[in-house]
């Protein structure tokens, strides 16, 4: 059983240390392939994550640029097939900015970077990458972003929310979802959201960063055991 | 030619920083400031010389990557 | 700018004075040219050439069994066992962050971070050391929200965690803040890079950003005195780009994972100049540049105008021959400049060519060599007398007192400075701010860690400058020691006034002198540094503040300690406590009152109660530690408990010192341990002769207090983060 999972390396990508160290926790040590943003084709693969980091220095808006990045065509390709997508921080802003998710991620509402713990609450869990929590399970993330600040219309909330689609909220640690627990100004409180098929999902906290009690916590291992799971039968 | 593209904020989107603005404004003493937006301005050097083509250029620049439309709208100039 | 008649008018303006202006005619044996007096000017400025500091920096000790590459190189380098070195400096920033604080800060991690891959390490923790003027001045509360800003701005997006750092407050810093970053690095031993030129012939290649006309004569600003007229200085600011840092360190990274490199140096103060400078001159060859290859980001530049400008984010390579395909290959793959713009030679000299026209020629031997080297003028300080705690009765009870002290701008929760860092990109920050006396690092794919710190305590240093550079040095390695890790050496940021007026060189000279017996006492050598002088403002001076930024390593991360306590432990007071009240900040906060002498280090005590803690951490002993630092006992148990979100009770006092002198003293070599039965450690510690003391236990959810008052958690948490919530908000 191993997974064969690649990381999409944009200009200004940080996070991909962090994540390679949480796949080849549950991979039995098997690194994930580190793919250039100029390439246009992919090697074979069963998961594609587009981490953290600050593509092309966030200019412009976060993840516009690394949007149109040649890679990103074969990436939206890989997804129209059924592939599976994680992006998590400036991964998550692409996938908004690529179309790939609806909404948008504005700037924090307290116009500051967040680089703290917070909890979350897992909304869903009929994904690959939430199958490993309980429904309403609070686990606490790293957050590391000064522009989470989840927006899409009314229309596409209530549509997301219908669909199941939320996947986690911003929530506080005894699970209370309310404005005082959201950090960034999210509408609804949205910190991630999946895909209709289930397939790609995006947040914006970093479950990477815990998956060792050494660093403070494991709330983030459930989602990469889960990924092994589903993905290298 | 020279093409200016603004870029703002969608009505009914938050703008947090446009409200930090005026808040800073009202801390300054001045008053009755209403709704503060704030965007931004992206100048172009185009080699295209006809106004019009110039126009649609720069707005299909816009449209594929200096503004995002699920947020942002935006108007072009070109001078 | 262009070039205007050379003078001595003209020389004294670029900050160079009669006797240097003289020295520089005679080097040249004519009259220089415009370009060279500018290189001259850079080259022997206090920024530097250390012209009023060089002579005393030598008594700092810079030497042990694991120091690979001492002061003289871009940074320090330790050895840390398995094959690996760290690589670490600490450098101000404090004119620029006065100027623009959000540039001036960021610009300046993005300097240190610079020093530091260019040795060939990869960073892997940013901390800083910060001062602020008074909270109530106006002007405070932008230079902390600029700085703050800056720090994480640059800092999140090149990707290295922020972990840690100091902020003071006080009225000395009003119109000089100071803004001390630091990065520390890990290389293979075997895989570091120098900045020593060497082959005749082989290319000198500029990588990086685009040359424009930012920060020219930057480095001759920060070795000049403040005035009123300070903010027109404004436009010498640089602008920092930390995405095209990020693509630098990690094309440099992968360049030197080749063998095309014989030397490398970053552009920082004094850019173009003081690198190419240093690179010719250690490696005792000469150099030519083209400037005509130089890449531009603004037209019509002159010769002087690229050899001084300080933009950023740019270095310089001499490579080996035939290696500039591949160089380029990796640069171009990363979208950064690269262009031959120049070449080694045998002449010893710098030339530096431009359209056709030679701009400078100066011999590199005496540009170094009769560098301007003062012993200036000292008045030793007196030391402040000793504070007879007789003077001082405190009506107000303990619980109030606590409450008011942590709530003070210098002891309270740093919450909101640190959650606009990243502490945890990279996936190794084992213990973040807050959570361990000095942040702990581990290395990736091993089990070993970094513990990292910064420290000073500027008041001390005022009051009594050789015992203030003491206490600096040997908070450092208690503050390591606290974490279990084993001190290794130090990086010192020497932040001072005016050398010219012969107290503060006084000043300089003691707290040298204090730190070398702490560095020798507790074998903890300086390894790198920086000096940055004239901190005043019309007139007056900052508080002398010896920055010192310590590292140490613990072999297994595992076994490091943080501060946060659990319920049903043991807690235990290691050292002597003699209730030392002169310049505590008790006395400050609660009596109004800075007086006396700070309180004394005793090098022995600390050695040996040190190596104790960390002795009984190496045994499983210790389930958290904590120094006694600012505050005293009572704040460091404070600390402890909101760390752990854990109450605690202590015991009535057994001691012939009045209970607030106990309880708030700032007696040094201090640490509180938390250990869930300490019966041993205890007996231990008599049979060593360590002094040490049962205070009392853990568990609930207030803090007991001897006498029988008490405060709550929450009430304590709620003092504790009030100050920057409310100046911010």
């Amino acid at each position: 059983m191993s997974l064969r999972a690649g990381i999409v390396l944009f200009p200004g990508t940080n996070r991909e240390r962090d994540m390679a160290i949480a796949l080849a926790k549950v991979s039995g040590g098997r690194e994930p392939v580190m793919i250039w943003h100029k390439e246009t084709s992919l090697p074979p693969l069963d998961l594609i994550v587009l981490p953290g980091g600050f593509s092309h220095g966030d200019y412009l808006r976060c993840g516009a640029m690394a949007a149109q990045s040649p890679v990103m065509r074969a990436v939206r390709d890989f997804a129209e097939a059924g592939g599976h997508v994680l992006g998590v921080c400036n991964g998550f802003q692409i996938l908004t900015e690529a179309g790939m998710l609806p909404g948008a991620l504005l700037r924090n509402a307290g116009l500051r970077f967040l680089g703290q713990d917070h909890s979350m609450r897992v909304e869903q869990t009929d994904s690959i990458y939430t199958s490993g929590y309980a429904q309403g399970q609070i686990i606490r993330v790293v957050l590391a972003h000064g522009d989470g600040n989840y927006f899409a219309d009314t229309a596409t909330l209530d549509r997301l929310e219908g669909e199941g689609q939320v996947a986690f909220r911003y929530a506080s640690p005894s699970g209370e979802v309310s404005d005082a627990t959201n950090p960034n100004g999210s509408q609804r409180g949205i910190a991630g959201i999946i895909s209709a098929n289930r397939r790609v999902l995006g947040l914006m906290p970093h479950p990477e960063d815990y998956v060792d009690p050494l660093m403070g916590g494991e709330d983030g291992l459930p989602m990469f055991a889960g990924i092994v799971q589903g993905l290298a039968a | 030619m020279k093409a200016i593209v603004t870029v703002m904020l969608k009505p009914g989107v938050l703008d947090p920083q446009g409200r930090a603005i005026g808040h800073a404004l009202e801390t300054l003493g001045f008053d009755g400031i209403g709704d503060v937006r704030a965007g931004k301005i992206i100048e172009l050097e185009l080699a295209e010389t006809d106004a019009g083509k110039a126009k649609a250029a720069a707005e299909a620049m816009a449209d594929k990557l200096l503004a995002n439309t699920v947020i942002e709208s935006y108007r072009v100039e070109v001078v | 700018m262009s070039a205007r008649p050379v003078s001595e008018k003209l020389a004294r303006e670029f900050g160079l004075n009669a006797e240097e202006w003289g020295r520089v005619q005679t080097i040249m044996g004519r009259m220089p040219s415009f370009t060279e007096l500018g290189i001259f000017s850079v080259m022997w400025s206090e920024h530097c050439s250390y012209k009023s500091s060089r002579i005393w920096l030598k008594e700092l000790p810079t030497k042990a069994e694991w120091v690979v590459h001492g002061p003289g190189e871009n940074a320090g380098v330790v050895d840390i066992g398995d094959g690996l070195t760290a690589i670490f400096k600490m450098e101000s920033h404090n004119h620029p962050s006065f100027i623009e604080p959000y540039q001036g800060a960021a610009t300046g991690v993005g300097g240190i971070l610079r020093d530091v891959f260019t040795m060939g390490a990869r960073p892997i923790a940013n901390l800083n050391a910060l001062r602020f003027g008074r909270p109530e001045n106006p002007r405070t509360k932008r230079v902390v929200d600029g700085v703050v800003r800056g720090i994480g701005g640059y800092g999140n997006c090149v990707g290295v965690p922020t972990v840690g750092g100091e902020v003071n407050f006080h009225a000395a810093y009003d119109g000089n803040p100071l803004v001390n970053a630091m990065t520390v690095g890990i290389a293979p031993k075997d895989r570091i890079f120098l900045s020593a030129a060497a082959g005749i012939g082989n290319q000198v290649v500029y990588v990086g950003s685009k040359t424009g006309r930012d920060g020219i004569h930057g480095a001759t600003m920060a070795s000049a005195e403040f005035d009123a007229n300070s903010e027109e200085k404004r436009p010498t600011v640089q602008v920092g780009d930390p995405f095209t840092e990020k693509l630098l360190i990690e094309a440099c990274l992968e360049l030197m994972g080749t063998d095309a490199i014989v030397a490398i140096q970053d552009m920082g103060a004094a850019g173009l100049t003081s690198s190419s400078v240093e690179m010719a001159g250690k490696g005792g060859v000469g150099i030519q540049l083209d400037l005509d290859s130089v890449p531009q980001r603004e037209t019509g530049m002159s010769a002087y105008e690229m050899m001084l400008s300080e933009s950023q984010e740019r270095m310089l390579i001499v490579l080996r021959p035939g290696a500039e395909e591949i160089a380029r290959a990796i640069f171009e793959k990363w979208d950064l400049d690269f262009a031959v713009i120049g070449h080694i030679t045998d002449t010893g000299r710098i030339v530096v060519r431009h359209k056709g026209v030679t701009e400078a020629d100066i011999p590199l031997g005496p540009l170094a060599d009769e560098a301007p080297l003062y012993r200036r003028p000292i008045q030793w300080p007196v030391p402040l007398p000793v504070l007879d705690n007789a003077t001082i009765t405190c009506t107000m009870p303990t619980d109030q007192a606590l409450l008011q002290l942590v709530a003070s701008p210098d002891l309270c929760s740093r919450a909101w400075i640190a959650s606009q860092y990243d502490p945890a990109v990279g996936g190794q920050t084992v213990k973040k701010p807050g959570q361990a006396d000095a942040a702990i690092v581990k290395i990736e794919g091993s089990n070993r860690a970094l513990a990292i710190t910064t420290d000073c305590t500027p008041r001390y240093c005022q009051a009594d400058p050789k015992m203030g550079g003491m206490q600096a040095v040997a908070e450092a390695w208690r503050n390591i020691t606290a974490t279990g890790a084993r001190p290794l050496a130090i990086t010192d940021n020497m932040n001072f006034g005016n050398p010219e007026k012969p107290e503060i060189m006084g000043q300089f000279a003691a707290a040298i002198q204090g730190m070398a017996e702490a560095c020798i006492a507790l074998d903890f050598p300086v390894v790198s540094g920086n000096v940055s002088l004239y901190n005043e403002t019309e007139g007056k001076g900052i508080l002398p503040t010896p920055a010192i930024g310590g590292l140490g390593v613990i072999e297994d991360a595992h076994v490091a300690r943080g501060i946060a306590i659990e319920p049903h432990q043991d807690l235990v007071l290691i050292g002597e406590t003699a209730g030392w009240l002169g310049q505590s900040l008790f006395l400050r906060e609660i009596m109004g009152r800075e007086e006396g002498a700070p309180p004394p280090v005793n090098l022995v005590a600390e050695r040996r109660n040190g190596d104790f803690v960390r002795h009984q951490i190496a045994k499983g002993c210790v389930h958290a530690c904590h120094d006694v630092s600012d505050g005293g006992l009572l704040v460091a148990l404070a600390e402890m408990a909101l760390a752990g979100n854990c109450g605690l009770a202590l015991d009535e006092l057994n001691t012939a010192h009045a209970t607030h002198a106990f309880l708030f003293g700032e007696d040094q070599s201090r640490y509180v341990i938390a250990a869930k039965d300490a019966s041993g450690l205890l007996e231990e510690a008599r049979t060593a002769g360590i002094p040490a003391c049962l205070l009392g236990r853990t568990g609930g959810n207030e803090l007991t207090f001897p006498g029988g008052s008490s405060v709550s958690l929450a009430d304590l948490k709620e003092a504790h983060e009030r100050f920057f919530k409310t100046w911010m908000s």
